[in-house]
């Protein structure tokens, strides 16, 4: 893997006022692979992952996308957006819009396809995530993993290259956690190129090539999943691990 | 009673002088406001800053000495137009910053999640604001909106001071010729009661078709 690169981060270091979130991170995502972020929180990997789509500028260091360094603030920017598709942790459809509306919304305004072209691929979407029937309803009468679903069609639309889960699962409900799951392992299957930054160990285990454990600010071990959790090399993965796989 | 039925025309001039004003003067306030709360929140610190300093001058500014600032300063520079301009233009500069406020509370209202989803997907700034932020901004400014165009219009008064026509100027003529000055006044104050009631009842609709449902 990693023979072609998508995501390239180089020296990479971000401050939060006194707190140094992000420590000369140098990590490479190839097409196609999925690399799954835990650590403990605090330990930056949300702030890695919304670096990637600048969410969130850094200080120093370069992060590439597809051989290119990303753009300054404007329209290139927004260009490199639409092709990094984001979930976020609280979901974030708009509130003012129809689900059907919001996976359809970015595809008329930024792909400027036709409304009637966008809504078809809009319920064909939907129709995957298994929400087609929920389309003409408001994002607040859906439950969070329904909610959730639907991000990721809207996501999906853009017809991304490469999509980035910051913390997916975290604010929902344990039961509902597995039909989100479910949609990104189909997901991953289908060779789609995601970086996943979840507590979710089962879907590191199952779907990700690359487990990369990230404390402090710095990526401490980038290995993949079964070495990591069978055999992590330093104690602070191992520590961490002891902690959220006993219960 | 006979003071309106007597100089009704005079009435009906001043209230319409007023109204023209209020009309006006809020249009223009809802469009520079509405540029202004863009500016403030645009990434772009240039535009951020001019913002500020638009808000931070024209509501610090008592009103009477914008008027003197707009009607003997800018002859002054050679632009000359009717003063019926010029009081449109003091009058909306003057409420757009408060405007521009009440649309910032708005779009702080909404979720920073749900801009920066927009963003994600792809839109610029300007698709962001327009398509995503702004129309679920607009839903709880109803109200600070409402409030400050009323305000506008009470403020118009002003401009009679100025000698354009408008409805609490007419006191002047009335008294001279003679007219109880308590009646005078009531029925001014029904003049414009009529035009911030007529607001009121606008905003009224427009919160109960678009305002936030509980």
């Amino acid at each position: 893997m990693a023979v072609d690169p998508l995501i390239e981060l180089h020296g990479v270091n971000k401050h939060f006022g006194e707190l140094h979130v992000l420590r000369d991170i140098d990590l490479t995502v190839g097409k196609g692979e999925v690399v799954v972020v835990i650590g403990p929180s605090g330990s930056g990997k949300s702030t890695l992952c919304r670096a990637i789509n600048r969410l969130e500028t850094v200080e120093s260091g370069t992060i590439r996308l597809d051989g290119r360094p990303l753009p300054e603030e404007g329209r290139a920017l927004a260009r490199l957006r639409a092709d990094v598709g984001m979930v976020f942790q609280s979901f974030n459809l708009f509130a003012h819009k129809t689900v059907l509306q919001n996976v359809s919304l970015a595809q008329i305004k930024v792909r400027k396809h036709a409304r009637e072209a966008a809504d078809s691929r809009s319920l064909e979407l939907l129709d995957r995530v298994g929400l087609a029937a929920q389309a003409p309803k408001y994002p607040a009468q859906l439950s969070g993993g329904q909610q959730q679903r639907v991000a990721i069609a809207r996501a999906l639309a853009m017809e991304p290259k490469a999509l980035l889960f910051d913390e997916p699962t975290s604010a929902l409900d344990p039961e509902m956690i597995n039909e989100v799951l479910e949609v990104m392992r189909q997901l991953a299957r289908d060779g789609m190129t995601m970086v996943v930054v979840t507590h979710e160990m089962g879907f590191a285990r199952s779907a990700a090539n690359r487990v990369v454990f990230m404390d402090d600010g710095r990526i401490v071990e980038d290995r993949p999943p079964e070495e990591f959790f069978t055999a992590p090399r330093t104690e602070r993965a191992k520590d961490f691990l002891s902690k959220i796989l006993k219960h | 009673m006979n003071v309106l039925i007597d100089n009704f025309s005079l009435y009906a001039e001043g209230f319409l002088g007023t109204l023209e004003l209020t009309v006006y003067s809020s249009v223009l306030a809802l469009l520079l406001g509405f540029l202004m709360a863009s500016f403030r929140v645009a990434p772009v610190r240039s535009l951020r800053v001019f913002g500020t300093v638009w808000v931070t001058v024209l509501r610090n500014t008592p009103l009477t000495l914008l008027f003197f600032a707009v009607l003997l300063g800018l002859p002054r520079f050679g632009v000359v137009l009717p003063f019926e301009v010029f009081a449109v233009l003091a009058l909306g500069c003057y409420t757009s910053a408060f405007i521009c406020e009440a649309l910032r509370s708005g779009i702080n209202t909404v979720p920073t999640g749900q801009g920066e989803a927009a963003r994600s997907l792809g839109m610029t700034f300007t698709q962001t604001l327009n398509l995503v932020v702004l129309p679920q901004a607009f839903r709880s400014v109803i109200p600070p909106v409402g409030s400050t165009l009323i305000a506008l219009a009470k403020n118009s008064a002003i401009a009679g001071a100025f000698s354009v026509t408008e409805l609490l100027g007419t006191y002047k003529t009335l008294s001279e010729l003679g007219y109880n000055i308590v009646w005078t006044f009531v029925w001014i104050a029904v003049g414009y009661l009529i035009i911030t009631f007529a607001i009121s009842a606008l905003f009224n609709a427009l919160e109960k078709k678009w305002g936030v449902a509980r």
